[in-house]
């Protein structure tokens, strides 16, 4: 067996003087270009290199073209996120229904049978269910989109690619779940007899304003979590105490006077207040207050952007 | 003659350099710990610079296959990192004529609960290959990986060698114009290596760049056209492979050339030993290892000598010792006496070993520790594969064999 290993090695070696004796000559043909380089230029005749590698090279533009050309990436990362949720589960998919309809009949419960607030005339499970869809996709953006940096460290400190595929390769997965959410919906709007009026079309906006805003405090969090692993602790707690913060099984009309103008300084009031009046015809369409959560959600990523992309060339060394 | 057209990577005084925590003062008690903390909370680790690389200049072209060897912690990885775009340099800068893609550490980014052919697809867009590459590429990584039975099945009911396959399955058929191999080839069974090692020649043949680190001698000589040595961060030496290897292994014992090396010699001094050289840098686990030695008189003669070899593994473990009497050799007394001492058995496991000679009459005459290292090809003599942990825990491999009665062996 050694043998012809050794064998091999011979026949190689033969094969490869060419390269080599070339090798040495090139060295020294080469010893002028160690001299700095004027930026950009080629190296004497030789074409432009695909790309030059330095310190602060990684550059602070947001790369939505890398993001392109990794593309497939995003889809297998997010097709690896949707087959492993429910594997070895005996409910499956089940779980998808289970979670908004077991919370909002938790939640509607406390709210309007113990606490009585009132749910503009919408039937309570159906008034929190509808508020259960825009809060499930902002709290899961938000917890997973955090932490997937830190999850996914050995793939980090091994290979390259566009770190932010990682936080967005959370969202198909969570529109998916609401996909599915959504279709019970239909079936309790059927079951009480509500039709959808032509404000249902304000419902994409709003999803995208909740993602935007989402994603925009995950990217701050985990550039920030890379280095401080508190954040982790942070962003559980805090989500736990937004859910009584914001209007999910309650109206904001049962909230005091006096009190809104902070309230609604939560961006989150306005987008499930008028989440329901797409969905149901609840309550009021408050342009305004959809403005500012949008204006919030456009400001909150952008940030996050400048933040992430600030962070992404020094991950690999801390995390 | 290569012109600079044909480069595929242009390095320049590359240096990276990481903050390394310095030991802080050591709180013992919970309580200790917060005081302190709430003395200062901001306050972070004081941090010692560490360069991992510095002023790295080499240039590699179109075809090559480079190799790049040195001790752990010489930069090796660091190198292979910040060529692959995963972490940046601190200084100068390197340029590529091509896409870079990295064979990984084995099953990075592999997920045990997704089934093979899903694992196909997820670590192929890791690597940075688009679906459509790894459709038409599907068969191919299946033939060549051997696990077409086991598609469907989640890899984390694979035998550590069929995971290992389609690893590298997977990885062999990146498209990109420049490839980063890590120690890959450090896994799986004999038959796989060489097929792997070959795979690697026809990538090379294709015109692609090739870079190449690996603890394995044997892997370096057989697939690198060049070789790159690092020690502490900078280029040792760069050339022809055969010249790099030997430069590799010389550097494991240049801490104990001249000076160092009488200090550790104990004895009378009558005799001294030369050197004692291996017949080979690297020898197969089951073949012979035969070492050269020359001894010169130094003193007054003595009758007859005792020869003793010992092969002593790197933690520090005195795996066999040879006495020349157990021979029947008794040599007499001249000026200058060589010869060679073989060591047929035990199976050394991989790795790097130090042989350890000594001279006796009487009483001790000359004993030189570290007298020449040797390395063990990771390439195992056995003819399947199975768990690498359980092969680690014995300090020699066994040369033998099982017999069920009435069942034959496959």
């Amino acid at each position: 067996m050694c043998q012809s290993a050794r064998l091999t090695f011979a026949v190689l070696r033969q094969g490869k003087s060419v390269a080599s004796l070339s090798f040495l000559g090139s060295m020294t043909s080469n010893l002028p270009a160690s001299e700095p380089l004027p930026g950009g230029s080629p190296v004497s005749d030789s074409p432009r290199p695909r790309q030059i590698l330095k310190a602060g090279s990684g550059g602070t533009s947001l790369n939505i073209h890398e993001i392109w050309l990794y593309r497939d990436l995003l889809w297998a990362l997010s097709s690896r996120e949707i087959k492993l949720r429910y594997r070895q589960t005996a409910l499956g998919v089940i779980w998808v229904i289970i979670q908004p309809l077991l919370g909002a009949g938790v939640l509607s419960f406390v709210f309007n049978r113990v606490a009585k607030l009132s749910t503009d005339g919408v039937p309570p499970i159906l008034f929190t269910y509808a508020g259960m869809l825009i809060w499930n996709v902002f709290n899961a953006t938000l917890g997973k989109a955090s932490s997937v940096l830190v999850s996914n460290a050995s793939l980090i400190s091994k290979v390259y690619f566009p770190r932010l595929c990682l936080p967005l390769s959370v969202v198909l997965p969570i529109l998916l779940d609401l996909g599915v959410a959504m279709c019970l919906l239909l079936v309790m709007l059927f079951y009480y007899g509500i039709m959808p009026t032509i404000a249902v079309l304000l419902w994409p906006v709003i999803l995208f304003a909740t993602l935007l805003i989402a994603l925009g405090l995950s990217l701050i969090a985990s550039s920030l979590m890379v280095s401080y692993r508190d954040v982790q602790y942070v962003i559980p707690f805090v989500l736990s105490l937004l859910v009584y913060a914001s209007p999910v099984g309650y109206s904001v009309k049962n909230v005091p006077l006096w009190a809104q103008k902070f309230y609604n300084l939560n961006p989150l009031v306005a987008l499930l207040g008028n989440s329901r009046y797409a969905l149901l015809g609840a309550g009021q369409f408050d342009p305004g207050g959809l403005l500012y959560s949008l204006t919030i959600g456009v400001v909150v990523f952008f940030i996050g952007m400048k933040c992430f992309k600030n962070m992404e060339r020094k991950f690999a060394d801390v995390i | 003659m290569p012109t600079s057209s044909n480069l595929a990577i242009q390095v320049r005084g590359l240096g990276k350099k990481y903050l390394v925590a310095r030991t802080k003062e050591k709180h013992t008690t919970l309580a200790e710990a917060a005081l302190s903390k709430a003395k200062n909370p901001l306050k972070r680790n004081e941090r010692d610079e560490f360069w991992a690389l510095r002023d790295l200049d080499f240039d590699v072209f179109k075809g090559d296959v480079l190799g790049i060897i040195g001790r752990n912690g010489a930069g090796k990885s660091t190198l292979l990192k910040v060529m692959s775009q995963i972490t940046e340099p601190t200084t100068g800068e390197i340029r590529l004529w091509g896409r870079v893609g990295s064979l990984l550490e084995v099953g990075t980014g592999f997920h045990p609960e997704l089934t093979g052919r899903e694992n196909i697809y997820l670590n192929g867009a890791i690597l940075g290959m688009s679906k459509r590459d790894i459709q038409s590429q599907f068969d191919q990584i299946v033939a060549f990986s051997g696990v077409e039975k086991f598609l469907e099945t989640p890899v984390k009911r694979y035998s550590s060698g069929m995971y290992v396959r389609l690893a590298f399955a997977v990885a062999a058929h990146l498209s990109s114009e420049i490839l980063v191999v890590d120690e890959v080839l450090a896994v799986g069974d004999a038959e796989f290596q060489r097929k792997c090692l070959g795979k690697m020649q026809d990538v090379a043949q294709t015109g692609r760049t090739v870079l190449f680190v690996s603890h394995s001698m044997q892997a370096v000589s057989r697939l690198c056209s060049r070789a790159i040595v690092l020690n502490n961060g900078m280029v040792d030496f760069q050339g022809g492979v055969k010249e790099a290897v030997d430069r590799y292994i010389r550097l494991g014992t240049s801490p104990d050339d001249d000076e160092t090396s009488l200090k550790r010699r104990h004895g009378s001094g009558h005799y001294r030993f030369d050197w004692v050289r291996p017949a080979l840098p690297v020898f197969a686990t089951d073949e012979a290892k035969e070492f050269r030695f020359s001894i010169t008189r130094q003193g007054d003669n003595l009758s007859r000598l005792i020869l003793w070899a010992d092969i002593v593994s790197e933690n520090e473990q005195i795996i066999a010792h040879l006495d020349s009497r157990l021979d029947g050799v008794h040599p007499r007394d001249a000026e200058k006496l060589t010869g060679a001492f073989t060591f047929s058995t035990p199976w050394l496991k991989p790795g790097r070993y130090r042989v350890d000679v000594t001279i006796r009459s009487n009483g001790l005459i000359d004993h030189l520790e570290g007298a020449c290292w040797f390395e063990i090809s990771p390439v195992l003599p056995y003819r399947h594969t199975v768990q690498l942990y359980e092969m680690n825990k014995p300090l020699v491999l066994a040369d033998g064999t099982w017999r069920v009665d009435g069942q034959p062996n496959e």
